[in-house]
């Protein structure tokens, strides 16, 4: 079992969702990064995905994309990203989840790549531009890295596709709620309950939902269908220019708070 | 798939395959969003492409509205400046809208047609496919949204107006570089959101599998008029082709029909810029590697972490960072060579174009003009070599003069 199975399999025991923050690597800087990691932890949410910053995110809206863009200028690498995750080893951190571009993990190399990943204490990957036609072999490599791989999920995923993306998931399933790029949506489309209750009929893994997700009243709406959300626009707009990292980091806290009262409420 | 091992067999016209693999290039990495789009589009063009009727209305469109054939010009005093082979020039300047791109761009808007989609989103760099976007948008009635760089649309002031005239939207574009590359980024997050009403017209040879294909397919109009005028006219085939390579769509389309030729020597010409350091060029194929950009996996100007490296080039339509991966595999298997010309040698070349042939070529054109200046002295005069003219060079003359020191 995985960490990110154990997660799930304990919250599902209660009937809680899991709430699982996103947060840029490097944006202002890794320490900002990581100081925004222990407050998530300690606040006491489920799972963190650590936003790998790559200069053409296509899959990204404005927010996210403006914090890769930032971190990337003041000079941030990938092996920034690891040293400082890797630093959090032996602290109290629920399980940590890389977001990260096929073209950085292809030009480090898969195996490096991982193996890098898997020491840093990561314990699975989101690639949210590799599709699962070509995820075959990838699959296999993570496996074999002890990670787990998170598949994608999109609105206008046909069945037939989605049985073969299933395939190659492990961890969870990343249902996206709309067809768009990641950000601030108002309101949840009205299809995606249908279509969470459909997966769950084809998929023993939780399902958790992103793209969209921002506030506590969400949560209830997604409570009977999905087993968790992801927030990530909401919270990297914190640490925007002018933004002080310290502030912003206890406001994200808050904010965190917020959604772990709404998502264990039942 | 880190290995490949194309380079011990000969390149196939028959790529890609059903996945969209040229060897082991191309393919499709996108998010899941676009999967079925890319698929349906996969279908539908297969499809027209088998269809009678579809070819019969692009033929007669590429003929009456496009102008085309466009001829194939021997330029006597070019040839007898250089003292080598007889150097002929494919005339894609002279196609309405002044460049090869309309060729696709009327292709892909009789297929959005086809699909029953109304609305088109395209990017642009220099605004040359924009502006053959925004063209066949108003011959078909449909509604046009071109992405452009801030920093192009400020330098492109003419081609902007051309598009808002004929009915377009130009957007502009302010994440990252603010160039062609952004410009890409930002019209595949408005096809995520909008791909159940809208196709994007990609420019290139580039992106996911179908584009590579369907877009060389498109431009393949430009290598077998070749052919089939060069027998005419010469009764041989050529001994060399010279295209220049950005995206690299007019060079596939004049270099797919004469692939399997082994006896015709293929060149494609970069941009070299200012030198061979880091962001002083858009040569990807002579300084880049293999990598995965912009949906597919070919050779790319990428940093030691795979994030995109800042190109220049004295060329709006050649500043790019990757390239069609078709290209990638001719590169590979050795079918064709790829070679730099500087910023200053393609400005040579566009002078010398205006004064020995009275044509001014698009200064993307004159990188090929400025590789056959350099090569076809140490020819045979009976060799022969043709360039293909791309389009035309009147959306430079304010970046030349300015270049020259002159006043317009």
């Amino acid at each position: 079992m995985s960490r990110i199975n154990d997660t799930f399999s304990e919250l599902q025991s209660r009937g809680q969702m899991a709430f699982m923050p996103f947060v840029t690597a490097g944006d202002p800087d890794m320490a900002a990064t990581l100081a925004l990691i222990r407050e998530l932890a300690e606040r006491g949410v489920d799972l963190i995905e650590v936003g790998f910053p790559y200069s053409d995110p296509i899959a990204d809206g404005p927010v996210i994309q403006a914090s890769y863009t930032r971190a990337l200028e003041k000079g941030l690498h990938v092996n920034d990203i690891f040293e400082g995750v890797g630093s959090l080893k032996g602290e109290n951190i629920p399980p940590l989840v890389a977001m990260v571009s096929y073209a950085i993990i292809f030009r480090i190399g898969i195996d490096a790549f991982l193996a890098r990943a898997k020491e840093s204490g990561f314990s699975g990957l989101i690639v949210p531009d590799l599709p699962g036609d070509e995820a075959a072999d990838f699959a296999a490599a993570v496996k074999k890295h002890e990670l787990d791989l998170i598949q994608l999920v999109s609105p206008l995923t046909p069945p037939e596709r989605v049985e073969r993306i299933l395939s190659a998931a492990s961890g969870f399933v990343y249902c996206i709620s709309v067809a768009g790029t990641t950000g601030v949506r108002n309101e949840l489309p009205a299809e995606l309950q249908d279509q969470l209750e459909w997966l769950k009929t084809k998929t023993d893994l939780p399902l958790a939902v992103g793209f969209g997700v921002s506030r506590p009243d969400q949560v209830e709406s997604l409570r009977a269908v999905a087993d968790g959300i992801i927030v990530g626009s909401a919270i990297v707009r914190q640490l925007e220019p002018p933004a002080e990292t310290s502030a912003a980091v206890t406001q994200v806290g808050e904010f965190a708070a917020e959604m772990l009262t709404a998502t264990r409420n039942n | 798939m880190t290995s490949i091992d194309t380079a011990s067999t000969a390149a196939s016209s028959h790529v890609p395959d059903a996945s969209g693999r040229f060897g082991d290039f191309g393919r499709r990495f996108v998010p899941e969003t676009l999967m079925h789009a890319l698929e349906e589009l996969t279908a539908a063009y297969e499809q027209a492409k088998n269809d009678d009727a579809f070819q019969a209305e692009l033929s007669d469109l590429l003929k009456n509205y496009v102008g085309r054939p466009s001829p194939l010009y021997f330029a006597q005093r070019l040839t007898e400046h250089c003292g080598g082979a007889q150097i002929y020039l494919k005339r894609e300047d002279l196609n309405h809208t002044g460049a090869h791109k309309i060729n696709n761009t009327i292709g892909q808007a009789l297929l959005t047609l086809r699909m029953g989609k109304k609305r088109v989103i395209a990017e642009t760099g220099a605004g040359q496919h924009g502006v053959a976007t925004a063209t066949a948008c108003a011959r078909f009635g449909m509604e046009c949204v071109v992405f452009m760089g801030e920093e192009d649309i400020r330098r492109q002031r003419l081609n902007v107006f051309n598009m808002k005239t004929m009915g377009a939207e130009v957007r502009p574009v302010t994440s990252g570089s603010r160039t062609l590359r952004d410009a890409v980024n930002e019209a595949m997050r408005d096809w995520m959101a909008s791909v159940g009403d809208t196709h994007y017209i990609i420019g290139s040879v580039v992106g996911p599998h179908p584009f590579p294909m369907m877009v060389r397919d498109f431009q393949a109009v430009i290598g077998n008029e070749t052919r089939e005028q060069i027998l005419e006219s010469a009764g041989c085939l050529p001994n060399e082709i010279i295209a220049c390579v950005g995206g690299g769509s007019n060079s596939a389309g004049m270099f797919y029909p004469f692939v399997e030729d082994a006896e015709v020597k293929l060149t494609g010409v970069e941009a070299g810029g200012r030198s061979s350091d880091s962001g002083e060029h858009a040569a990807t194929i002579t300084y880049g590697g293999p990598g995965v950009l912009h949906g597919s996996y070919s050779y790319v100007l990428q940093d030691d972490d795979g994030q995109t490296l800042d190109v220049h080039s004295i060329s709006a339509g050649l500043d790019y960072p990757g390239v069609g991966p078709e290209h990638a595999y001719w590169k590979d298997t050795g079918r064709v060579q790829y070679t730099p010309i500087t910023d200053s040698e393609a400005l040579d070349a566009f002078q010398k174009m205006a004064t020995l042939e009275g044509i001014l070529p698009a200064i993307e054109s004159s990188h090929a003009i400025a590789q056959v200046l350099k090569t076809a002295r140490k020819r045979d005069p009976n060799d022969i070599v043709v360039v293909c003219l791309s389009g035309r060079g009147d959306k430079d003359v304010n970046e030349v003069a300015r270049l020259l020191g002159r006043e317009i």
